[in-house]
């Protein structure tokens, strides 16, 4: 019980670093570690399925291309665009009354039951695939056209334009 | 060892995990609100992103029903498929105007 404390104090403060650090690379660097609590999270509710996935798609796919267009495009501490510091505290002000009204408007301060494993292997990949494979069989079919759409906009975008448009 | 590790989670209240999502998500709101960068910005998203998942994951656990994990892996295609669009988009933008600031994008205002 005490781990999962442990690990939730980690994601705070790294995802806290994330938005704080003034060089975009160890942002990056930072998210990297943040999502890797967020796989400890995931092994805890022994979402095992998920905290395998968040691993390769997450830490492996999105961070290295969040890198390599960090590295595409030379950025560094000198050429950072920061805001004044009146618009840094109103941001921040902002965003605590957006947690203070959350956390009230689903009274997350009292107590409540505690999670307690009803079904031990629902997170595993046999059962999770034989659920996407007979209810969600559309959607996960639909989501296949999205990542080729997806796919055909990035090349399509990322291409150097010839000169007769 | 699986097992002892599964075990120790056993009696973390439910309102903790929101709690912990909503102080995430709001930390990605802040990310967004504070930051000029568009590629930090987008992390900020990511960061979001990440806490509904770590919600949804604890809800479908909690009632034992496996459509929220589901939902979630939904989810994480939907962002592989935003970052490689909006990279590509801040790319092209970067090779037009040399630069990521936020404010380099304010002619798309009306």
């Amino acid at each position: 019980m005490s781990l999962f404390y442990f690990i939730a104090f980690l994601s705070i403060f790294f995802s806290l670093m994330v938005i704080f650090t003034k060089n975009p690379v160890h942002s990056v660097l930072y998210l990297v570690i943040t999502f890797f609590t967020f796989t400890v999270h995931y092994v805890l509710l022994n979402a095992q399925f998920l905290a395998v996935v968040n691993f390769i798609v997450y830490m492996g796919a999105i961070m290295v291309l969040f890198l390599f267009v960090l590295m595409l495009l030379n950025l560094n501490k000198e050429s950072e665009p920061m805001k004044s510091v009146l618009l840094k505290v109103m941001g921040t002000v902002a965003g605590m009354c957006l947690l203070v009204t959350v956390a009230g408007s689903i009274r997350a301060l009292e107590v409540s039951n505690p999670i307690i494993l009803k079904n031990p292997e629902i997170g595993l990949v046999g059962h999770l695939g034989k659920v996407l494979f007979t209810e969600f069989l559309l959607p996960f079919e639909i989501s296949s056209i999205l990542l080729l759409t997806a796919m055909v906009g990035a090349v399509l975008l990322a291409k150097k334009e010839s000169k007769n448009i | 060892m699986m097992e002892t590790i599964v075990k120790d989670l056993q009696g973390v209240p439910l309102n903790h995990y929101i709690l912990l999502s909503s102080i995430i998500f709001s930390i990605g709101v802040i990310g967004v609100l504070i930051r000029r960068n568009v590629i930090i910005i987008m992390m900020s998203i990511e960061l979001m992103l990440n806490a509904v998942n770590l919600l949804l994951a604890a809800f479908s656990v909690y009632h034992g029903d496996a459509s929220g994990q589901v939902f979630v892996f939904f989810v994480m295609a939907l962002a592989a498929a935003e970052v490689a669009v909006g990279l590509a988009i801040i790319v092209m933008v970067y090779r037009n105007t040399k630069s990521i600031d936020i404010n380099s994008l304010n002619k798309l205002k009306w």
